[in-house]
């Protein structure tokens, strides 16, 4: 079987130029179900292959690059403004995920839209980050009183807080697993390896190699893949971005052993590898190797992954497609509590929060 | 081609619409659509097989039980639905609502502003409006007295030159007004009421030939007129200053701050260019007349 379209076009941009108005039909569809668009109009514009594409499709990554420039201003006016509320709070304040790479100006910034800006501050000043914030006109978003203990108790995360003009939404992290997850990543660490950005004196962004693996985290231990093939285009660009700093590769897999997540680091590799043939020295990958799972288990995984990962479009699912999503959705519940309390959980969640509404 | 053979194309292989400058790939089995698009579609452009597709979308019923005693239907837009589910028998209206949701939702090349837009010796007069403000009803009866019909809904003010690009596609009526017209215009084509619509009672009236036959012909705006169907009041014509009309177009515009400092510079380039005007009517012979001496804006001759 041939590789769907969008894979083939993040493989090899330069190969675009040759598709047909057929072609281009296909993989605009696949790129936009797997929200890769205004990537895909980026990854063009960068190599100035824009003006080779005909002039329908073009269009389209013309609509879709509009929205996503809108986006990015919005994005950096939102943190200009999270700024100013929490400055008087005095706590350290990490940028996390796509406000990171937008303000960090990092290749998967360009093209991706998201709805929440997500940050991490120390654990015991989120209390006063959440009050500062709450000055500012955000305010709770999950009233019910189980919701609220879902999150202080056992997550990683404040409720999502919702601005109550501008809508935006802000998520308040004081690590990047739950509690109550099996792997739990020191944030101390993280915090204390994160560096400032380019022009400020109070914002920071994880370090070039814990930016990689928290987006490995994010996509295969403890996320949703509703959108598996951008997180896994986030993660090729990163790898390729920060792949020429000389000290990146070397680290990668140390890195990933202090902080447990050697085992999301060798997914991510495998995966890139595979779906986006992006460069990765053979030393870093042979010593990833470290985290691989057992042959039956990575067997099931490829299974699922190569099923699940690719767009959620008629023209990539095969018969297993539903099978596949639906187990990696209950693999990432499983990894984030032990099963008693997710059995509690998705027993509330089932028969008492519908009664309450 | 026969009615059945065209449900027939809809279920197997779907049809291939030409609207304006878009391309719609449509498929549904569901058989009141046919009857719409064969009565209101007849004289467009039917793609036999085309490379490239702007919006593939299907109406479809939903997957749900609900289909054996209140059966519904589903606008997919590649797929996924961007809206929830409407009766069934509102199928053909949510074709044309869904329709208007792909090009404002993604149309970015252009200022999309919710209004009607007609055309008479190369100059366009739009008319912005909430819905209420018999837009529609006064857009209906001017293209069948000679105006063009550029579209019903959605004004697209070209970015790159400011110029309007056609959209004809059936003009929505509302309750009152869809008998308003049908007296105004027996010769009308009108599909069948709708009724209990989110928008009341609804039909939708045929573009005229000629429209669909120049869609490809772009207009320079004019004039912007709100009108104000108010009954029994006096036919008025007054002079808005272009100030206010700014503010007053920009709330009707779908992306106006998305296009950011481009959505700017193309609004002002429109009420720059055009005459702007509050316009209130009862009678629609009237309003009629009063568009006929209409002058162009200086600048423009």
């Amino acid at each position: 079987m041939t590789p769907p379209l969008v894979l083939q076009a993040f493989r090899q941009p330069g190969a675009l130029t040759a598709l047909s108005l057929a072609d281009w039909d296909l993989l605009l569809r696949q790129a936009r179900r797997s929200n890769l668009l205004a990537r895909l109009y980026a990854l063009l514009d960068e190599r100035g292959l824009l003006e080779q594409v005909p002039q329908k499709p073009r269009q389209h990554l013309e609509w879709a690059h509009a929205i996503a420039d809108r986006h990015l201003q919005a994005v950096q006016r939102e943190v200009g403004l999270i700024r100013k509320a929490v400055a008087k709070a005095g706590v350290p304040v990490i940028l996390l995920k796509g406000a990171a790479y937008a303000m960090a100006k990092l290749p998967p910034a360009q093209g991706r839209i998201f709805s929440d800006i997500d940050i991490m501050v120390p654990k015991e000043s989120i209390n006063a980050v959440e009050a500062a914030l709450m000055l500012h006109g955000w305010a709770a978003t999950h009233h019910d009183s189980y919701d609220q203990r879902y999150y202080r108790t056992w997550m990683h995360e404040l409720p999502p807080m919702r601005h109550v003009k501008r809508s935006t939404v802000i998520d308040v992290h004081h690590a990047i697993l739950p509690e109550t997850a099996s792997i739990r990543p020191d944030p101390g660490k993280l915090r204390a390896a994160a560096c400032l950005l380019e022009g400020y004196d109070d914002l920071r962004v994880f370090a070039p190699v814990d930016l990689v693996l928290h987006s490995a985290t994010h996509l295969f231990h403890d996320g949703e893949l509703e959108n598996g093939l951008r997180d896994l285009v986030d993660i090729d660009g990163l790898l390729r971005h920060f792949g020429r700093l000389p000290t990146f590769w070397p680290e990668l897999v140390g890195r990933a052993q202090e902080l447990e997540l050697t085992r999301p680091l060798f997914y991510a590799l495998r995966y890139a590898a595979q779906m986006l043939h992006t460069p990765i020295p053979p030393e870093t990958m042979e010593a990833a190797g470290a985290g691989r799972p057992g042959w039956p288990v990575m067997t099931l995984m490829d299974g699922l992954f190569g099923r699940a990962l690719l767009p959620d479009h008629p023209s990539c699912s095969g018969s297993l497609t539903g099978t596949a999503r639906w187990m990696l959705y209950v693999r990432a519940n499983w990894l984030r509590m032990p099963p008693l309390l997710l059995a509690r959980h998705l027993f509330h969640k089932a028969f008492i929060s519908p009664k309450a509404e | 081609m026969t009615l059945a053979e065209l449900e027939f194309q809809l279920k197997k292989t779907g049809i291939f619409l030409q609207t304006g400058s878009f391309i719609t790939h449509l498929q549904t089995s569901i058989p009141g659509v046919a009857e719409g698009i064969g009565l209101l579609y007849a004289d467009y452009p039917l793609l036999e097989q085309t490379d490239f597709t702007d919006f593939h979308v299907s109406l479809a019923y939903p997957r749900t039980l609900r289909r054996w005693f209140k059966p519904q239907v589903l606008f997919l837009f590649d797929g996924k639905p961007p809206f929830k589910p409407l009766p069934l028998d509102q199928a053909f209206p949510m074709f044309e609502w869904g329709l208007n949701w792909c090009v404002s939702s993604h149309a970015n090349h252009c200022l999309i502003i919710h209004a009607a837009v007609v055309e008479k010796g190369g100059y366009a007069a739009i008319l912005p409006a909430p819905p209420g403000s018999g837009k529609s009803t006064l857009c209906a009866a001017l293209v069948n007295r000679g105006w063009r019909l550029l579209s019903d809904e959605l004004a697209l003010v070209r970015v790159s030159d400011g110029l309007i690009i056609p959209l004809p596609r059936p003009v929505s009526l509302k309750n009152a007004s869809i008998d308003v017209i049908r007296h105004y215009e027996p010769e009308a084509t009108l599909s069948r009421r709708i009724s209990d619509t989110m928008k009341g009672t609804v039909a939708h009236m045929k573009v005229p030939a000629d429209s669909i036959a120049r869609a490809a012909e772009t207009a320079r705006p004019a004039w912007v007129i709100f009108p104000k169907y108010q009954a029994g009041a006096a036919t008025r014509l007054e002079a808005l200053p272009r100030a206010r009309a700014f503010m007053r177009v920009a709330d009707n515009a779908f992306n106006y701050s998305l296009l950011g400092v481009r959505g700017f510079e193309t609004m002002a380039g429109l009420i720059d260019a055009s005459l702007c005007y509050d316009f209130t009517y009862s009678v629609l012979d009237e309003a009629i007349e009063t568009f006929a001496e209409l002058k162009p804006p200086v600048s423009l001759m």
